[in-house]
């Protein structure tokens, strides 16, 4: 696909209407293309789960699931986006949530009821994101490795705190969030709290100073320093966004699951990842997309409910994960190719 | 207070053992004028009264499950309740190659016999040779060593069995029932103790024609899992039977799947024996009606069979001179008459 020119953007994919391309052009953005190529991906997925499964599929209940489930991972996604556009990675998130998670479900936390839960979650969370970015900003770490290392010492304490145990949750007002009394218009909390948390992220990438920096961070970051912005701040501020959002994430699944265990969260560091690039986000930084993200993960979650719908093992699930990866990002080589 | 349940797989067995023993011996007996006096019974038999100290090494797995953690409980605590046993703990591990260092230590010191419940049981099994090579007897614990030259006993659990028994006691439920449809919330799939219980509740049912599978997930023994594949089986399946369920850990999620969907138009089987089932069973206020054992007090009975072995004795009720070269565990079924019992024994 040829480019007739190159409007000026800003990384929203918003494009400045200049003379040449025909209006639709200038609608449809580059990030606009890739969003509507996600759109068009998960519309065939909804295709296919309707015509194999019309009753168990096309069912508002099943909506409520496939959303619900998306919710925990979905929110992690939404910082792990913003790292990503800032040059970096965050190999800890799933061991934060299995952190955060395991110690607000300790009898103690109980004890305080649903703040206490809440609280602990998001404290945890937080001061994880704290160690990553300091590490990171001011211990001149590599992300990789700093994160590599919370990765294995989160999952240790985790594992410390439980003792192997399942910590079952018997705090009714916690529990209750996950029932579906709590649903309100017939959305569940939970998918409440993921739609805040992606339009906040959406908000502060693209329309904030702080979301703008981010993206001059990951795009140069010896040109953003000489432009005054403080390029070691921002990072710090970027892993406790990341470690918050791991917090929201661990409450979510305590809701979900009504327990703390210290396998929470397996592997969602590289759900988070794949379904960021997938969603347009660039590994090198630079730019970055929270509803691509976003789209990503409904993706993932609506194959695994259309594979469970039919019958299909876990195995052919990943199989299917890996190549949706490959061919998410062929096509968006085709149809957005600038880099 | 494990001791009843923890010798339940020895005595099992001993009974039968034990009674053909006593038939041959009595119609023996009647030719005999008694000259031969090496009859079972005067043999010595391993029991609580101390005797001839032993040092186990035991090298148990890493404590990251409910189960797992039991395992290591129970061997500590069994170990704790001889006054003639010193055990050596290795710190739990799920890496092979610092199980084998740990092992390779335990012999160095030179420990009377060791307990190894190996991180992988194919590749541990060179380092559980070399420790036969070098005198030290080896109580294989659940997962087994590739070759029997590896160990000289092994005690573990059935994993068919848990399958053949969680399909009998479905198929005497739903017997009446026509047409009757179960689904199966397997374990992690690329272990082969997953495709054990499945291949066992698979023949199960077919002594019973009008019950017919008709799905299966594939979980990961976590709570998380349990949850999202339960949530999306009961989405998938508006209108079952019975429900097996491979572990009683990522049962929790199951349940709470269940409990969220508002459902209740089934009954439900564990496995394993869950601290956390056995209450449900026993309050009988849900879907979950019964599990089949996978018992932690397993590791109890490998000390009870290390420490005889470390003092050259037999087993209580059993004819022969030497400990058996393996043992079985029973996967029995825990329902709500028998709970009671169990109670003591499930783990959190």
């Amino acid at each position: 696909m040829t480019q007739h020119v190159s409007p000026p953007r800003d990384g929203t994919g918003k494009a400045a209407p200049v003379d040449g391309p025909p209006a639709w052009r200038v609608q449809l953005g580059r990030a606009d293309v890739r969003t509507l190529t996600l759109l068009g991906v998960l519309a065939a997925l909804v295709l296919i789960g309707g015509i194999t499964q019309p009753d168990a599929f096309l069912d508002t209940r099943n909506l409520q699931l496939v959303l619900t489930q998306a919710s925990v991972i979905g929110v992690v996604t939404v910082g792990m986006t913003f790292v990503i556009v800032s040059g970096g990675i965050d190999l800890s998130v799933g061991a934060i949530v299995a952190l955060a998670s395991v110690w607000a479900t300790t009898v103690a936390t109980q004890e305080y009821g649903f703040v206490g839960i809440l609280f602990t979650a998001i404290v945890v969370g937080v001061g994880c994101g704290l160690v990553n970015g300091v590490l990171i900003a001011f211990g001149q770490m590599v992300p990789f490795i700093a994160t590599l290392a919370m990765l294995a010492s989160a999952r240790g304490l985790a594992l410390q705190i439980t003792d192997g145990r399942t910590q079952v949750v018997t705090v009714p007002s916690v529990l209750d969030l996950g029932e579906r009394d709590a649903y309100v218009l017939g959305i569940p909390p939970l998918v409440l709290v993921f739609a805040a948390v992606t339009v906040i992220g959406w908000l502060v990438l693209n329309r904030t100073t702080f979301g703008r920096r981010t993206v001059a961070v990951g795009g140069n970051a010896e040109a953003a320093r000489l432009a005054g912005i403080d390029v070691r701040r921002q990072r710090l501020y970027l892993y406790l966004l990341s470690g918050l959002c791991c917090g929201i994430a661990a409450f979510l699944l305590i809701v979900l699951a009504g327990s703390g265990q210290n396998t929470n969260g397996n592997l969602y560091e590289l759900d988070a990842i794949a379904a960021a690039i997938i969603g347009g986000t660039l590994l090198t930084g630079g730019r970055g997309h929270i509803l691509g993200s976003v789209l990503g993960v409904l993706i993932f979650t609506t194959i695994t409910n259309i594979f469970a719908l039919n019958n299909l093992q876990s195995d052919v699930q990943q199989i299917a994960k890996g190549a949706i990866i490959v061919a998410a990002v062929l096509v968006q080589r085709r149809t957005a190719s600038t880099h | 207070m494990t001791k009843l349940t923890s010798r339940r797989g020895l005595l099992f067995g001993a009974a039968a053992v034990s009674a053909g023993a006593v038939l041959t011996g009595c119609t023996s007996n009647e030719t005999d004028d008694g000259g031969d006096k090496a009859s079972a019974n005067d043999q010595p038999v391993a029991d609580d009264k101390p005797g001839k100290q032993v040092t186990i090494g035991y090298a148990g797995p890493q404590a990251d499950h409910g189960w797992l953690n039991a395992i290591n409980d129970n061997a500590q605590k069994r170990a704790e309740k001889y006054s003639d046993v010193t055990m050596e703990v290795t710190e739990g591990s799920n890496d092979t190659a610092q199980q084998i260092g740990q092992i390779e230590t335990l012999i160095n010191k030179k420990v009377d016999v060791l307990v190894v419940l190996p991180a992988d049981g194919k590749a541990l099994t060179q380092v559980g040779l070399k420790a036969m090579r070098a005198g030290i007897p080896v109580v294989n614990l659940d997962r087994i060593f590739n070759s029997p030259q590896a160990y000289r006993c092994w005690i573990g659990g059935d994993n068919y069995g848990m399958g053949l028994n969680a399909a009998h006691y479905i198929g005497e439920k739903l017997k009446d029932t026509p047409d009757a449809k179960v689904i199966e919330l397997a374990g992690l799939d690329n272990l082969e103790l997953t495709k054990q219980r499945t291949q066992g509740f698979d023949d199960g049912l077919k002594n019973y024609p009008n019950i017919q599978k008709v799905a299966r997930q594939a979980a990961e023994f976590t709570v998380e899992s349990g949850q999202a594949k339960m949530a999306q089986l009961l989405q998938a399946q508006s209108d079952f039977d019975a429900l097996w369920n491979h572990d009683d850990d990522q049962g929790v999620g199951a349940l709470r799947a269940i409990e969220q969907a508002g459902r209740d138009d089934f009954l439900m089987v564990g496995g394993a024996g869950a601290l956390s089932a056995f209450q449900a069973i026993k309050a009988d206020s849900g879907v979950l009606k019964a599990t089949v054992l996978y018992p932690p007090t397993m590791a109890a009975s490998a000390i009870d069979l290390a420490r005889a072995l470390g003092q050259g004795k037999g087993v209580s009720g059993l004819a022969e001179f030497e400990i058996p070269s393996t043992v079985t565990c029973y996967s029995a079924v825990v329902d709500k008459e028998n709970v009671d019992q169990y109670m003591s024994t499930g783990f959190k």
